[in-house]
């Protein structure tokens, strides 16, 4: 048994016709039940359910000040590596772009952490495109020791690897694990994986699996909006994590909603996700999973996040740069991976944060 | 008649007037916690190591506790016993003191104790002179078993932790409290101040209260609202066993009649 099989029972689901005949009194219903099944989530997931939004929201930050309290924990990326062996239209760091490549070296990435841990950011998250014989083994096992001197927790958003080597990075002090399925739409995700190892949809719909079972502490997954139709796409990250977090108890499952910003060489989005619909995602993954982790990227804007704080967010990335070198290294003529929206300094997401009277959390974690 | 003044808790070797335990997490912000803490008259806080940051730029959270609150660092994120044991030593090396609550944690979806590894990890941590508090599911032989290992005290949760459900627990709660050789401190699940109430009236000889302190619109007058409660209780709980005693030691109308 494996998340494939969940995949495969849905793979006939007429998702547009069951969003069609959800009624008002079918959203209340599930709104108000405390344990939530699949068909409350597409329930929730629904347009109609759109209706019924204020009532989401407050049920949804009540169980969120409950489980979470008032706090949101804070994290910011570093990307190491830009070199991508994979096609994928929608990404500026695609292969066929002739974008200028880089890669940092050791003492690169100990200035680039420098800098972010002078930020005051303990949760690193390090970010490398999926070329092996570029970063093998070990030189990520080099960045991780290095990583470890300036953060309490190091999370990896890189290529899918085998539980073997997620084993060997978790021994070297990784302690999560980031891995989107882009679209967990079979024929979207050929259309727009044109070449490389991503390829392979149930080798990457697997991935959080290897990593739970490796022995990260944490795993975080989600759809990219703006590939496949915006409801499925929720239900099915939705039932994803659901199903880690019944698979294994013991890791924090946590959920992104990464939408698609136009990037230098990439598609621009088939579906756009309007704000409304954002949101009401975010309310019905927390109504449905109620100690799931929600992260909010600095991609959302500083207004729209700033009201999202309220909503049930757990995990906001700031300060953030999305390309190699961007911290520290000032001649870097990388290729951002996306466009950052909210630009503000980690002090300024900070004083907001506290100005709308909750406490940012800096370090939740000990490398140990 | 029983004075009530003289009514401390020995954990360690620290005597506690408060019964009332509180803990760190889940505050709108940091700053709420010393007001709390001296409107709580809380004399002991439980911190999450995994939160303590005492690099040179940190917002260190011992900062925040003035040094006449014991601190009670916990375990929590271990998800094994050696993980708790190595947790506790590192908190003990950060200066954190010999108080370690193990919290050993393997279902994320609940967030409840595993007795079985904290068991484990009790064994080892006392016979490292730790002062160890276990939360646990409230289990009689379990309890038995942490008191053999070396438990300062055993630490049952009212419901699942974070709940504000009260004492679903408390027919178990009252048999540990009944049998325990070692204090009982309700942790968990307490989320009104009659809650803390009815537990100390039951006879526990403290509660630890979060979630229901931290989330409170005004933490300051909920850390008071609690500590009046757990003295209410306590007193409840002192007055009940009084007039016990009076009932005991009175004539016996039955069998008076052997003594002549």
């Amino acid at each position: 048994m494996s998340f494939m099989d969940v995949v495969k029972q849905f793979e006939s689901f007429d998702f547009n016709s069951y969003f069609k005949s959800v009624s008002a009194a079918d959203v209340l219903h599930s709104l108000n039940r405390d344990l939530l099944s699949p068909y409350d989530l597409l329930n929730l997931l629904s347009e109609p359910a759109l209706q019924f939004l204020e009532q989401m929201a407050q049920k949804s930050q009540k169980i969120t000040r409950q489980y979470f309290g008032r706090t949101i924990g804070m994290y910011a990326p570093l990307y190491i590596s830009d070199y991508c062996s994979n096609h994928c239209t929608y990404c500026g760091f695609n292969c066929a772009s002739d974008a200028k490549r880089l890669k940092l070296t050791i003492d690169q990435i100990k200035a680039e952490a420098q800098v972010i841990s002078d930020m005051g950011i303990r949760h690193i998250l390090v970010l490398t495109g999926e070329a092996p014989e570029k970063t093998p083994m070990s030189y990520l096992i080099e960045a991780v020791e290095v990583l470890k001197t300036c953060f309490s927790s190091i999370g990896i958003e890189m290529f899918p690897m085998d539980e073997e080597d997620y084993r060997q990075l978790k021994d070297a002090g990784v302690d999560s694990l980031t891995v989107y399925q882009e679209t967990y739409d079979q024929q979207i995700y050929k259309q727009v994986h044109l070449k490389g190892k991503k390829m392979d949809y149930q080798y990457r719909l697997l991935t959080p699996e290897r990593g739970a079972r490796a022995g990260f502490r944490s795993v975080n997954i989600g759809p990219l909006f703006g590939l496949g139709e915006p409801g499925s796409e929720a239900f099915m990250a939705g039932l994803h994590a659901k199903y880690l977090e019944q698979t294994f108890p013991d890791v924090e499952i946590s959920l992104s909603l990464p939408r698609m910003t136009k990037a230098a060489g990439g598609i621009a989005p088939r579906h756009t996700l309007s704000d409304r619909r954002f949101v009401q995602f975010i309310l019905a993954w927390r109504l449905f999973m109620p100690r799931l982790g929600i992260t909010v990227s600095t991609r959302e804007s500083a207004r729209f996040r700033d009201k999202l704080l309220h909503l049930g967010v757990t995990r906001y990335s700031a300060g953030s740069k999305t390309d190699v070198g961007g911290y520290a290294l000032k001649d870097a003529e990388a290729t951002a991976q996306f466009e950052v929206t909210d630009t503000r300094t980690v002090d300024e997401v900070t004083q907001m944060i506290r100005e709308n009277g909750f406490q940012p959390v800096f370090k939740d974690w000990e490398i140990f | 008649m029983t004075n009530a003044q003289n009514d401390v808790l020995v954990l360690g070797d620290i005597e506690f007037s408060s019964r009332l335990f509180t803990g760190t997490g889940k505050f709108a912000s940091r700053d709420l916690i010393t007001p709390m803490l001296e409107a709580s008259g809380s004399q002991m806080i439980t911190v999450a190591l995994r939160r303590v940051d005492s690099s040179e730029k940190g917002d260190n959270i011992l900062n925040y506790i003035p040094k006449t609150v014991t601190l009670l660092p916990n375990t929590s994120g271990a998800r094994t016993a050696q993980e708790a044991v190595r947790i506790a030593r590192i908190a003990r090396e950060a200066g954190c003191g010999n108080f370690i609550k193990i919290e050993v944690i393997t279902d994320m979806q609940y967030l409840l104790p595993d007795n079985h590894e904290t068991l484990l990890a009790t064994e080892i941590l006392a016979k490292e002179g730790f002062v160890v508090l276990p939360y646990m599911m409230p289990d009689i032989t379990v309890t038995k078993q942490l008191y053999n290992a070396g438990a300062a005290a055993v630490m049952p949760l009212g419901s699942p932790i974070g709940t504000n459900r009260g004492l679903e627990m408390k027919p178990m709660i009252k048999m540990i409290i009944e049998t325990s050789k070692i204090p009982v401190v309700v942790d968990a699940g307490i989320g009104r101040p009659s809650q803390a109430a009815e537990a100390m009236e039951m006879g526990a000889d403290a509660v630890l209260v979060n979630t229901a302190i931290a989330t409170a619109a005004d933490p300051v007058l909920a850390g008071k609202a609690f500590s009046y409660a757990v003295k209410a209780g306590r007193m409840a709980y002192l007055s009940s066993l009084a007039e016990t005693k009076m009932q005991a030691s009175a004539s016996s109308p039955l069998t008076g009649f052997l003594r002549d």
